[in-house]
């Protein structure tokens, strides 16, 4: 059978949201029927397909599988709380601008106009109308460093499910607390 | 009701504040050590990829506290920024029982004999206050000594050629080398460089009833949870503390140093753990608080004989604000290097740091502490994209086959690279923050980018297929090697502490802490800010006039 991240994107996505959602404290801060503590089910789901083109799957799990939402939610509750209008308005822009260019939302879109668009806004070519409140730039650079940090940290901090980055780049998971620790024999 | 005097009172448990600490204690004086930050021990020891020293994405986790220690930061553009502890600019050290070596990486080095006399090797700089150090090499040699035997150095430099004589060897043997180590070594001596086993202010081997090291990834930036890396809070503070002359008082942050109306030191003013205003009187101050929070206190000591700070008569507190700009090369490998055995820095080379023709001064240079994966995200090829599969593919390929090179710059002092105190912005406690400004001197690149050349030779001739320079910026440099703003001298009209660490013009008020370098070496200045602490303490005791004991 094939690993369940070998799925079309789409199947992918909605997989791995309807995994948070069952596994959600169905406590949120929105008031709104969200499995999510702070982002809004329109939220999540414009976020996880972003987070899927920063780092996507091929034959390892890409972002969003990873737990990338979960991760930006948890912390935008927690130390990153000073980030949360920056999210908020800056996936709100991102929707805008590609009901704009494309007429649909971001998460409907072709993979190739999802890049194109993610581009635009990474070099600051995104419609500035959608752009007045967050710097589309640097929305961008804050996505992909959170996407990354989402990725490649503890599985403790939310992401990197199963440490799937650890094994992807062949260090130990569950990491091992000191090669001398246990006195193995010594080189 | 008033706290009982004491003979000394010492701000900030850090590198230098708990040497002083011990010292004093040990020799029979009574003392009050001021920690504004909290005591985290082994088993605080949480190894947390996104909050450590080196990465600051979810907090700060050494301290100062983030939301209660703001500084401004004046960019090259003069623009200001109102910073936290864990954003960059903030040039933080640490807060807390240690300082910064209960997180550092641990390279112990005594700095060359030409490090503390830069302006005789090389002569003056323009735009620099190039000078040489009013005591020499041979002046610390015994203290050097003394910090690696009592907080304890593991290590082997006897094939550094450049290396300043010694009288003794170190205590501990080196860690077993890594797979980095056996494949740099030979290619530098085919080079004709001398590489050799950086010592390290961490146990090897079970060393002052604490363990060896474990090798593990988490060095850098976290604290040791087998306690094997050695710093001030797991050695002399201890002892300090068992002399029953000690007193620790943590979470208690210095407001000012108070002076009578002759001039001389009183005590300190200080805002305990609950935020009430103490006073605690003491026949002397010895400021510990690294260069950054040392100079601040200073200049925030303002009283009608001293308008402008202690120390301060001739605008040099503050000054000459120096750390160290890192540069290197990463190099790329067709086969696997990555073995998991930590700290990961092991090998280092001397030939650079003097001698450079054309140069002045030169650097360290050595392989890097282990790159958790987060960490490695940024250090792309030239060429990877920032993001997308291309990144996936780079970061999958190579973390198991990339070797880091790098080292730190002597930094040429620049005057107007400065910590002030802010005329607007105040603290959790009211305390006016520091301000800094500044950039480094232009002739710190072309050192970088000659050592980062060097370094790129290196990963070469060791087998790297692909080889890129990573070069430091122009700004403001401090950060946690900060050091210069109190700088020792002879001349009370171009320096803030004489040859003995004693503030110019304050009687019993002392600095004892990076501030005081003059110059800051090619080397990561922990051990040097230790064997400065003994030495200045050696002097303070035997120069010690008044009664011992608290009155």
């Amino acid at each position: 059978m094939e690993p369940a991240y070998r799925l079309s994107r789409r199947k992918f996505l909605q997989a791995a949201l309807a995994t948070a959602a069952a596994a959600g404290t169905g406590v949120a801060c929105t008031g709104d029927r969200s499995p999510w503590r702070f982002l809004t089910v329109d939220e999540a789901r414009t976020l996880a397909a972003i987070c899927d083109q920063i780092i996507p799957p091929d034959e390892h799990p890409g972002a969003a599988w990873a737990g990338a939402v979960n991760y930006v939610d948890r912390q935008l509750c927690g130390p990153l709380r000073h980030l949360r209008n920056a999210y908020r308005q800056g996936i709100a822009a991102v929707d805008q601008s590609s009901r704009m260019l494309y007429g649909a939302t971001f998460a409907g879109l072709a993979e190739t106009r999802q890049v194109a668009l993610l581009s635009m806004m990474e070099q600051g070519w995104a419609p500035s109308v959608a752009w007045k409140k967050v710097s589309s730039e640097e929305f961008f650079a804050l996505l992909v460093d959170q996407t990354m940090q989402s990725f490649y940290s503890d599985p403790r901090h939310g992401g990197n499910r199963e440490g799937t980055s650890w094994k992807m780049l062949g260090t130990p998971y569950p990491p091992i607390r000191g090669r001398f620790h246990y006195d193995v024999s010594k080189p | 009701m008033a706290l009982k005097h004491v003979n000394a009172v010492v701000v900030g448990a850090g590198a230098g504040g708990g040497i002083v600490a011990a010292e004093l204690a040990t020799a029979g004086l009574s003392v009050v050590l001021l920690e504004r930050g909290k005591w985290y021990t082994a088993f605080d020891c949480r190894k947390d990829d996104l909050r450590n020293q080196r990465t600051t994405v979810l907090g700060n986790a050494f301290g100062p506290d983030e939301e209660r220690n703001p500084r401004v930061f004046v960019d090259e553009q003069g623009r200001e920024h109102l910073l936290k502890p864990s954003d960059g600019g903030y040039n933080n050290n640490a807060a807390c029982v240690g300082g910064g070596t209960a997180s550092y990486g641990a390279m112990a080095w005594r700095y060359m004999e030409k490090d503390f006399r830069m302006r005789s090797t090389y002569g003056t700089v323009e735009g620099s206050t190039l000078e040489d150090w009013p005591i020499s090499y041979t002046d610390l040699e015994p203290y050097y000594e003394k910090a690696e035997w009592e907080v304890g150095v593991s290590g082997d430099d006897s094939n550094n050629i450049f290396r300043s004589p010694r009288q003794r060897p170190l205590p501990m043997p080196p860690l077993s080398p890594n797979r980095e180590y056996e494949i740099l070594k030979p290619a530098a001596q085919r080079l004709g460089l001398h590489p050799f086993d950086i010592p390290m202010l961490r146990n090897s081997v079970p060393y002052n009833g604490r363990a060896a090291c474990m090798r593990c990834r988490w060095c850098v930036g976290f604290a040791c949870e087998v306690d094997a890396k050695n710093g001030t809070q797991n050695t002399v503070i201890p002892t300090a503390l068992a002399t029953g002359n000690c007193e620790l008082r943590t979470e208690c942050i210095a407001k000012e140093i108070l002076t009578d109306s002759q001039g001389r030191v009183k005590g300190v003013a200080y805002f305990d753990s609950q935020s009430r205003p103490q006073e605690q009187t003491a026949d002397a101050v010895v400021v510990s608080g690294s260069a950054n929070e040392s100079a601040r206190l200073l200049l925030n000591s303002k009283s009608r004989l001293f308008p402008n700070g202690l120390g301060n008569r001739y605008d040099w507190v503050g000054r000459n604000l120096q750390g160290h700009a890192y540069t290197g090369a990463m190099g790329l490998f067709d086969f696997e290097i990555y073995d998991d055995l930590g700290p990961g820095a092991s090998i280092a080379i001397c030939d650079f740091n003097h001698g450079n023709r054309g140069l002045i001064g030169g650097g360290m240079l050595a392989n890097e502490f282990i790159r958790l994966p987060y960490q490695f995200v940024g250090r792309r090829a030239p060429g990877v994209p920032k993001w997308g599969l291309a990144h996936k593919q780079f970061m999958r390929q190579w973390y198991r086959r990339s070797i880091a090179v790098m080292g730190p710059v002597q930094e040429l002092p620049v005057f107007e690279s400065r910590v002030q105190v802010d005329p607007k912005v105040k603290d959790f406690w009211g305390i006016p923050v520091a301000r800094l400004s500044g950039h480094r001197h232009p002739n710190d690149q072309v050192v970088a980018e000659f050592l980062a050349s060097k370094a790129e030779a290196w990963l070469k001739e060791a087998g790297a297929i692909k080889t890129w320079t990573s070069l430091p910026g122009t700004g403001l440099s401090g950060g946690q090697h900060q050091a210069g703003t109190c700088r020792m001298g002879d001349d009370p009209k171009t320096s803030v502490v004489d040859k003995y660490c004693r503030v110019h013009d304050v009687e019993d008020l002392f600095v004892v802490d990076g501030s005081v370098h003059v110059t800051n070496g090619g080397f990561n200045p922990a051990l040097t800010i230790m064997a400065i602490a003994y030495y200045a303490s050696d002097h303070m005791v035997k120069f010690w006039k008044g009664t011992h004991g608290a009155s």
